[in-house]
Order: structure tokens, then C-alpha cells, then sequence
């Protein structure tokens, strides 16, 4: 039986994360809240607009509207890694070997492990950003495309086109794919060997999550009544198939969702509050969380996949254990 | 839910460079008007306060991937706007300021299309400020000065003190050409009760037809002020021949490329006159800056408004006719090469029998 820890908070989450094992929850009013043996907190921005783990989840990095950017560690310490002036950092992606990525206007800029920086002066706004899953190769979703730069290189950038806004943006765990979500309700992917495109659209509401199955094999997303969960099983990922839903209710949008790190299965936030788990292969649900006061606007699992945190648009966050 | 909280009521502030919007961002900042702003700005540049709500963003045109052109709007707003939107409370509404050169038309479909930021704010009102001493030069070297007043709700001729009251009175004549429905106040260094800018409801199916004296009656206005003092014409094709009927028409005004088309009727047939609306935003969407209107239909106990902007469009109804009250349809287009004859006879068309 999966038990829930609700963790009452007031604001609007932006990220739910485990950083060193410790459940953290980032409030868009610039606190990070932990649960570390009680209720522990630190301000980290005025205003917090995002904030992702690092990749081997020791520290959570943050952006600002006060233009910085920061690395939060679990015991609270808090290291300023750039300042911006009065930008708002509104986007941030975390690298290998310590490198961060953060948006600023039409500017993209990566810190290196070495604190090193390299920008990237676009002709369009950075929406978006994601490091591919090996190399030091950076994504940008723009207006009309996706830009792929190499930070620790003099390399040509390559230029992904498709017509309208790129929001957000990821490469599947192996690489092999590049897919925005855009303004309109629908994703957009790139076959990186050939450029192939891949449109997967027909979604009543903007896409906020996406997430990518164990091994990369499918693609959960929001923006509808269910779970969107897109085949990357064959060598054409999607194109010509049909998506799987999870979860389907008929009086809830799905707005949030998170790939189980080993199982095929997927957590799936809705609107008002719920949460629950849906298995892939055979569409099987589990409840996880009644409806509650705001719609889950962020979840992540821990390594294990034994524990899922969760946060609301409007505070009431928590803890689900699933392990009993 | 977070669906319940009010909407956040936005002002978008446009003008040329030099026309006062700093003037007047300062003061809507500095007084006391029981109100907080957040301001989104495209730089800091001369705003000589130092608040947290004042947030810069780099212009950014999106083109929505429906096929359609006029469908744009400014993706750095939906992003702000959301960011602002997480942190609610902390102001009561919030204003846009645009570059002088920008077109009004993506800013405030913004606040139509995306559906995020419909949910969350309410555009309120379109304020332009315009120069009174630089409009006529303005108007003949660029397209987006006239923009900014075909598209405004309310017009702050500023700078009063700087021009005669010949040129004046010209310069106002323009405006009214321009865009009969706006609301005009003369003022100098953006003097103006902030009553009259801020809260409208300009966009208020409700207010809409409340606010403005002037709205729909673009044929009782004199446009007698056509002496062009000390203007440059040459090189300049004028089409004088072009004199419409009385309801509507190109502008004899030089340089001025908006017309406004107004047309008044008795009572409408519903299923005539809606799927013709429906027609003419879809036809004519990218030559529509904005549309108003208000239907008497037969049998119809209330009043149906509707507004516009290019090819997005809103009605209701509003409230029950009073008694006595003249049943009377009456709707004004703004835009560039509509069809006056054209409108005209198809509106007819939609008459009850």
C-alpha cells in the first residue's frame, strides 16, 4: 500500500526533487523547503522561475527573477554560480561534469565543472534547454526550431528547423532523438541521424511535461485527459503509430508526469490534485493520492523508484512511499 | 483550484519614442492609486524606480502555427506572465509597456489566445500615447504610428503644450479619423487622472460600450479639419476621389491608411447576421485592427455586444433593453482596405425581415 506524507507548503512548486536522497520542494517565491529529519528551508532567489537536480543529484540548481543563478546542497548551503543582472533566468538544464546551462532572453549560457563560461547569443529567445545524455552537446528550443551546440567546442552548431514556438526540450536517454514541446498543443521530434521529422500532435492543452521511460523506450507526456505515452521502440520512433493513454479520466487534464527510473510504469499529477501510477504494458492504475487543493505542477522518483515526491500550483506537496 | 482567483486586469501602454510612456510609467509607479503594478517593460532605460515588479523582456514576435498571419503573439509575455502568475499577491495588475515601434496587435492577442495566460489575466485596455507636436511626421514615415491609434481604447494626446490650438485641433482630427472609438484626453507630461488609463474594461464584453461617449458614432463627428499647415505632400498619391458614403470610408486625412467602417441598422436576424460576422472575421481577419459592436436582435429581450481583434471575436449578451431604448444594431470595423459598399450591403442583409 503506498502511503502518502502530505507536506503542506504555500506557493506554487516549481520543482519536486530528491537532492542527496533528502526530498527538496522549490517554491516560486525563491525557498527551497526539505524534509531532512523536519521541516528545513532556505531562500535561495527572489523569485525562483526553475530549477532542476544536478545529474548525479547533489545539488539542486536554480534560476531567478532576481537574475541569478544558484547550486542549493542538502545540508542548505547555498552557492551563487552566475548573476545575470536584471534578466530573469528562466530556463536551466544540468551537464555532465558539473556544467550548467541557463537561458537569459536571447542569450544561453554554460558553465563549465571548471566555472568556465561560454554564451550563446541567439537571434531569437533560448525557450528551452536540455544537455544531450552523452557529450558536452547542448539543445535549445527557439522560435522555429532547435539549435544543437557544443559548449567545450568550437564546433558548428546544428540547426533543427520546424515552423513555431519551441517551448521546452529533451533528447531521448540514447540520444538518437531531439523533441521540443511547442506553443501549439503538440510535440515536435527530430530523428538526429537524418533529420527526420516526427510530429506528434491532437493534444487539447499545451504540453508542461514530458518524461522518458526506463531505457528511453516511450515518451509520457500532459496536455490531455491522459497520459501521453508516444513508442520509441522501433528504428522510427513514433511515426506511424499510435500513442498509448494512461490514466484516462473524464473530468481531469493530466499536467504533470514522471517515468518510473526502472519500471515501465508512469506517475501521472492531474489538475486537481491526484496522482497515480499507470503501467505501460497492460494500462493497470494504482491510486497514489486523492485529489487535492492545486493541480500537480512537479514530480520526480528516487533512484530506486521507491519514493515519489509531488508538488501543487498551490502548496499542498508531499511524499509517496510505495515500498511497503 | 487555482482557476478561482481573479483575473489580473492588463493595461498595454504603446507610443512612439519621446511620446511620454516613461512620463507616464513613472507616475502610474510613484502615486498613490490604492494599486501595485508589475510592469513588463522592454528596458529598464529612464524608469527611475527601483521595483522588484519591474520586469525587462526582449520583444518577442511568435507567429501560431494555424496557417493564419495576423495570428501572433509575443511569447516572452506568455512566459513572464506565467512567472508572474506563480507569485500572486504580489500585485493587484499589470501593465505592458511596448517598444515604440511595435505593433499592438500580437501583445494584446496574447492575452486571447494563449490559453494560460487567458485563464489567469484579462486584457483591460490598450492606451496610446501619442505626441501631439510629432504625430503628423510620425504618420508619414511609419505604419506603426497609426497602428498604435487604430488599435488604442483610450489616446493621450500629450505634449499639448508644445503645438497651437489650430495644429491641435488637427492633430486630434487625425486621431478621430484614425480610430473614431477611441477615447482622446489632451494632456501635458502625461498629466492625466489615472482613472481614465488604468481599470477600463475596454475589453469587457460588459464596459466596453459603457466607456466610450464617442464609440459608433464616427458619422456625427465633424471632419472639417482638413487645412494640412505645414506638411510635406509631395511625392505622395492621394486618393481625394475616394469620398465614401456617410457611414464609413477611407479618411480624407493624409497619410492616414486606417479607415473605419460604421454601420447602423434596426433589428438583426441571429442566424444571419452570426454566421456573417463569423464570414467577415475569417475573410477580412487580417484587414480587421479591431471591431465593436452592439446587435439589437429581433426577438431578443437583451442587448448582444461583441468586439474583435483581427480574427478573434467575442459576443454576448449583455443586458435586457431598457424601456424606451432605441433597438438599434450598430458596429464599427477599424482596419485597412475593408470593403465599406461591401460590408455595408452584407450587413443589410442580415436585417430581420
Amino acid at each position: 500500500m503506498p502511503t502518502v506524507a502530505p507536506f503542506d507548503l504555500d506557493g506554487h512548486c516549481v520543482t519536486a526533487a530528491f537532492i542527496g536522497g533528502i526530498p527538496h520542494f522549490a517554491l516560486a517565491d525563491g525557498t527551497v523547503h526539505r524534509l531532512d529529519h523536519g521541516h528545513k528551508s532556505a531562500e535561495v532567489h527572489d523569485g525562483l522561475l526553475c530549477a532542476v537536480p544536478s545529474l548525479d543529484n547533489g545539488s539542486l540548481l536554480t534560476g531567478g527573477e532576481d537574475g541569478k543563478v544558484a547550486a542549493l546542497s542538502p545540508d542548505g548551503q547555498v552557492k551563487i554560480l552566475a548573476e545575470a543582472g536584471r534578466k530573469w533566468v528562466t530556463g536551466i538544464a544540468a551537464g555532465p561534469q558539473g556544467a550548467v546551462a541557463y537561458a537569459t532572453g536571447r542569450t544561453a549560457t554554460v558553465r563549465l565543472g571548471d566555472g568556465k563560461t561560454r554564451t550563446f547569443e541567439c537571434p531569437r529567445s533560448v525557450e528551452g534547454l536540455a544537455f544531450a545524455p552523452k557529450g558536452m552537446r547542448l539543445g535549445l528550443a527557439r522560435y522555429n526550431g532547435a539549435t544543437l551546440t557544443f559548449p567545450a567546442t568550437e564546433g558548428k552548431p546544428v540547426e533543427l528547423e520546424w515552423a513555431g514556438a519551441h517551448t521546452g526540450i529533451t533528447f531521448s536517454p540514447d540520444g538518437n532523438y531531439v523533441v521540443t514541446t511547442m506553443q501549439e498543443n503538440a510535440l515536435h521530434g527530430w530523428r538526429l541521424a537524418d533529420g527526420r521529422h516526427m510530429r506528434m500532435s491532437g493534444y487539447p492543452a499545451k504540453i508542461k511535461s514530458i518524461s522518458w521511460s526506463a531505457k528511453g523506450r516511450w515518451l509520457a507526456s500532459s496536455g490531455a485527459p491522459a497520459a501521453i505515452v508516444w513508442p520509441f521502440t522501433g528504428k522510427d520512433g513514433p511515426m506511424g503509430k499510435a500513442p498509448a493513454e494512461l490514466g484516462t479520466r473524464g473530468d481531469a487534464m493530466v499536467t504533470n508526469v514522471a517515468c518510473h527510473p526502472t519500471e515501465e510504469v508512469v506517475a501521472i499529477g492531474y489538475e486537481d490534485g491526484m496522482v497515480l501510477v499507470a503501467s505501460i504494458a497492460d494500462q493497470k492504475e494504482v491510486l497514489l493520492r486523492r485529489p487535492g487543493k492545486g493541480a500537480i505542477t512537479a514530480m520526480t522518483w528516487d533512484s530506486e523508484g521507491k519514493r515519489l515526491v509531488f508538488g501543487s500550483a498551490i502548496g499542498d506537496c508531499g511524499l509517496i512511499d510505495i515500498s511497503a | 483550484m487555482t482557476d478561482t482567483q481573479a483575473q489580473i486586469p492588463v493595461t498595454v501602454l504603446t507610443g512612439y519614442l519621446g511620446s511620454g510612456k516613461t512620463t507616464l510609467l513613472n507616475r502610474i509607479l510613484s502615486e498613490e492609486h490604492g494599486k501595485r503594478y508589475a510592469i513588463i517593460v522592454n528596458e529598464f532605460g529612464e524608469i527611475g524606480i527601483d521595483n522588484d515588479l519591474i520586469v525587462e523582456s526582449d520583444e518577442e514576435i511568435y507567429e501560431m502555427n494555424n496557417g493564419c498571419v495576423c495570428c501572433t503573439v509575443r511569447g516572452d509575455l506568455i512566459r513572464v506572465v506565467e512567472g508572474l502568475m506563480r507569485r500572486p499577491g504580489r500585485f493587484d495588475a499589470i501593465l505592458v509597456e511596448t517598444t515604440g515601434l511595435a505593433d499592438p496587435v500580437p501583445v494584446a492577442q496574447t492575452f486571447f489566445m494563449d490559453d494560460d495566460v487567458r485563464s489567469k489575466t484579462r486584457l483591460d485596455a490598450v492606451v496610446a500615447l501619442v505626441d501631439a507636436k510629432h504625430l503628423p511626421l510620425r504618420l508619414k514615415d511609419s505604419r506603426e504610428a497609426e497602428d498604435q491609434i487604430a488599435f488604442a481604447d483610450v489616446v493621450l494626446l500629450n505634449k499639448t503644450d508644445l503645438v497651437g490650438e489650430d495644429e491641435l485641433k488637427n492633430v486630434e482630427a487625425t486621431i478621430r479619423a484614425i480610430n473614431p472609438a477611441a477615447r482622446i484626453h489632451r494632456t501635458t507630461r502625461a498629466g492625466i487622472d489615472l482613472t481614465e488609463v488604468l481599470d477600463r474594461g475596454a475589453f469587457d464584453l460588459n464596459r466596453v460600450l459603457e466607456n466610450d461617449p464617442h464609440f459608433l458614432d464616427a458619422d456625427e463627428h465633424d471632419h472639417d479639419h482638413h487645412d494640412h499647415d505645414g506638411h510635406d505632400h509631395e511625392g505622395h498619391d492621394h486618393d481625394h476621389h475616394h469620398h465614401h458614403h456617410h457611414d464609413g470610408g477611407m479618411s480624407d486625412i493624409h497619410d492616414v491608411t486606417v479607415q473605419s467602417v460604421s454601420l447602423r441598422g434596426g433589428e438583426m436576424d441571429s442566424r444571419k447576421f452570426l454566421p456573417w460576422i463569423q464570414k467577415v472575421t475569417q475573410m477580412e481577419g487580417p484587414n480587421i485592427l479591431r471591431l465593436k459592436g452592439i446587435i439589437a436582435f429581433k426577438d431578443d429581450p437583451d442587448r448582444y455586444v461583441l468586439q474583435g481583434v483581427h480574427m478573434i471575436i467575442e459576443g454576448d449578451h449583455q443586458r435586457p433593453w431598457k424601456d424606451g431604448e432605441k433597438h438599434e444594431s450598430r458596429l464599427v470595423f477599424i482596419g485597412r482596405e475593408l470593403d465599406a459598399e461591401r460590408l455595408k450591403a452584407s450587413f443589410d442583409a442580415c436585417l430581420a425581415a
